[in-house]
């Protein structure tokens, strides 16, 4: 599903390189766990995923269903198919949260040539989505994100990934900030999506989500390449010996 | 009016800078000669039938200002109007004055269907779920029909053109004209005063509650042409009544001024809602053509417990010149003034009120919403003040201003001045940007960028949006998302 190939990337503003020689791939159904210390580049890759525009990919290719995305501008990617979790959800002010979800999923719907959601539709759609994750539908009457918790910023974001049923999910430190019961309403939530033809991202710096959300493979990145790739038993491994091991093996 | 919405939908689909109401009506018209003299003035009243205490009161303003000076105070730059180049009347042939609908020129109201005026009161009153508008259609100088009159005529609620009315009800008219607007107020205000042309005259009566939305459709059609509205709005003891003026005119390079006069007065317990759905020409993309809109709007409180509110959306015009104020003298009384003014292109706004509080324990409201993109300038220039006697005046002003773009300005000028220590006046001020963050946040939703800003600024003017009637707020949120299409990049 999605193929990164020798990926080099910097800022677009002061040209700094942050991902140097990235090579990566992700099946259909998958769930990869991207660890790495802190400024490896792990959030820089799921910005350049999303197609951020600050950040300039030098050399190299992403290929999502075998063709390249790099063109494509982050509504385009967006409407085929590939969301991110943020880390720091944006706040909104004045977006009611329910208005924020219609607007982008008819105009997800658009852009694939479909037709609109009724409002009968939509309201059925986000209700059934809201319980599953225990949103109260209180805080979907509330502008995005403003004066969310932590958990409730999370929580609002796996709701629009699983309204927006995207095929390739990034999960950026989706962990960050949240106490332990969160955490497991976040991860049920990410697993309840979990299908043949979806891949999922994992971006984490802790093995703690990974007890949550099992993922299939480890990629450890560091520097802008990947420089170790294991299953599930290499993040425990991580979380045993620390980082410094792996990072000393591949010097 | 979901007709508003339709219009709005198909201008989208042409491509002419950003303005949907560009197009102009073949019609023939009768017009004064150009240019301002005495005679022109008795040449106007003489159409309107008037009779001669307000001829005289016309040229009475003509011959003070002659004496005036053009203010030039506010943040606008424009080249000097040569008020000799003006067609002070114009008037298309078929419309001498206001009739049943039967006999307005069909090219008329082709017109207005275009825009999505609804004038029939057969099919309005057909459609069950749409709410009962009253019309007055007003293009260039006259009014071509006013809608449900019978039936507001049934409640006691007086509403016509005001040339009607200076006819039908001169002791009314000459009781309150010129009163809240004083003849020699200021440059415009006095011009306006000699050459008015048309507009709307509302009478509600002591205690009624009017039955429906009043509205008055403004349409510049002529070129070169100016634009000298004249509203006055009266509600009596206990009375109620809620007013919304939207305006449009044709594209052209020429610069057309409108010089507007509406008074407000409110007597005891009476309250008035005006609200304004502002769009006219704001000019092409390189700053060409475009309304001068500079408009004299005051409402008087005059009752105790009277309240005004005005709320405004101000999305055309070059250059906008306008303060809607409120003269709070009876006790109690409260204004309020709620504001979108958003500037793209070239275009110049310099806007805001004015609270004058006078009564004892009056109270009045500010909130502001400025948002500016392109190569616009914004200004928000209110002043509140207090009267020594005005113990326990309250206001609460927040002005919020959006900045899209870098090339765009954003300024505030409050001023303040309260003459007695019981008085509390609040003012909160911020200027913000749309950030890179919340541009990429809604891009990567899917929402494509003209979409995502469109959202970003309709959830910054919520608060004002929710003070409009209910069937134009939905109209007033697409028309700031038209406004400002093509303001990125």
């Amino acid at each position: 599903m999605l193929e990164i190939k020798n990926l080099h990337a910097r800022i677009a503003e002061d040209g700094t390189e942050i991902i140097r020689g990235l090579n990566l791939t992700v099946k259909a159904g998958e769930v990869a766990a991207i660890m790495g210390p802190n400024g490896s580049g792990k959030s820089t890759l799921s910005y350049i995923l999303s197609g951020r525009e600050d950040y300039e990919v030098t050399e190299g290719d992403i290929l999502y269903n075998g063709e390249s995305i790099l063109e494509l501008d982050p509504a385009e990617r967006a409407a085929r198919g590939i969301f991110l979790a943020f880390q720091y959800p944006v706040e909104i002010p004045g977006v009611a949260t329910m208005q924020f979800l219609k607007v982008a999923m008819n105009e997800q719907r658009k852009a694939r040539g479909e037709a609109e959601l009724t409002t009968p539709d939509f309201m059925r759609r986000v209700k059934e989505a809201a319980a599953e994750l225990k949103i109260n539908p209180d805080m979907l009457k509330r502008p995005l994100n403003v004066g969310f918790s932590g958990g409730e910023k999370k929580r609002a974001e796996i709701l629009q990934m699983a309204l927006l049923e995207p095929k390739l999910c990034v999960l950026d430190e989706t962990d960050s900030g949240l106490d332990i019961d969160a955490l497991k309403i976040v991860a049920d939530g990410v697993n309840a999506l979990k299908s043949p033809d979806r891949a999922t991202i994992v971006i984490t710096h802790y093995q703690r989500l990974l007890d949550y959300i099992v993922p299939d493979t480890v990629h450890v990145l560091y520097k802008g390449q990947i420089i170790r790739t294991g299953d599930k038993d290499l993040a425990l491994e991580l979380e045993a010996n620390g980082y410094a091991d792996i990072i000393g093996q591949a010097a | 009016m979901a007709a508003v919405q339709e219009t709005i939908d198909q201008v989208r689909q042409i491509d002419v800078d950003q303005y949907k109401y560009g197009f102009e009506t073949a019609i023939e018209v009768e017009k004064a000669p150009k240019g301002l003299s005495e005679e022109i003035v008795r040449f106007i009243s003489a159409k309107k039938q008037e009779p001669e205490w307000m001829l005289e009161w016309r040229l009475d303003a003509y011959r003070r200002w002659l004496t005036m000076e053009e203010p030039t105070w506010a943040r606008v730059d424009y080249p000097k109007i040569d008020f000799n180049d003006i067609y002070y009347y114009a008037a298309p042939k078929s419309a001498s004055g206001p009739k049943s609908l039967d006999e307005v020129d069909p090219e008329l109201l082709k017109t207005y269907e275009k825009l999505g005026i609804p004038l029939k009161e057969q099919e309005i009153l057909a459609g069950v779920e749409k709410p009962r508008v009253a019309v007055d259609a007003v293009f260039d100088s006259v009014s071509v029909v006013t809608t449900f009159k019978k039936e507001l005529a049934k409640a006691g609620v007086i509403f016509m053109s005001i040339s009607e009315a200076v006819r039908e009800h001169p002791e009314l008219v000459k009781k309150y004209l010129g009163s809240v607007v004083p003849v020699t107020d200021n440059y415009y205000a006095t011009l306006n005063s000699a050459v008015f042309t048309d507009g709307s005259f509302v009478f509600v009566p002591k205690g009624v509650r009017c039955p429906m939305e009043l509205s008055t459709y403004f349409r510049i059609n002529e070129k070169n042409t100016g634009q000298f509205e004249r509203t006055l709005i009266i509600a009596e003891e206990g009375a109620y009544v809620s007013y919304l003026e939207g305006c449009t005119a044709p594209q052209r390079d020429e610069n057309q001024l409108h010089a507007a006069v509406v008074e407000l007065v409110a007597l005891d317990d009476a309250e008035i809602k005006y609200s304004t759905v502002q769009n006219w020409f704001p000019g092409d993309k390189q700053g060409k053509g475009g309304i001068y809109n500079f408009v004299t709007k005051r409402g008087d409180c005059r009752g105790d417990r009277s309240k005004i509110s005005w709320t405004q959306v101000e999305t055309g015009s070059a250059i906008t010149w306008k303060y809607p104020s409120c003269i709070l003298r009876g006790d109690d009384s409260r204004g309020e003034f709620y504001s979108i003014a958003v500037s793209n292109g070239h275009q110049q706004v310099d806007s805001g009120t004015k609270m004058i509080h006078l009564g004892k324990n009056t109270s009045s409201r500010i909130i502001s919403k400025g948002i500016a993109a392109g190569v616009s300038q914004n200004t928000y220039r209110g002043q509140v003040s207090a009267h020594r006697k005005a113990t326990n005046a309250r206001n609460f002003t927040q002005c919020d201003s959006l900045l899209i773009g870098d090339r765009c300005g954003a300024h505030t000028v409050p001023y303040i001045e309260a003459k007695n220590s019981s008085a509390q006046f609040e003012h909160e001020a911020t200027t913000s940007k749309i950030s890179e963050d919340q541009l990429f946040y809604c891009l990567q939703r899917g929402i494509p960028e003209e979409a995502a800003i469109a959202l970003i600024v309709n959830g910054f003017v919520k608060e004002v949006i929710q003070e409009l009637p209910m069937e134009f707020a939905v109209e007033a949120q697409k028309l700031i998302g038209i406004s400002l299409e093509g303001s990125v990049g």
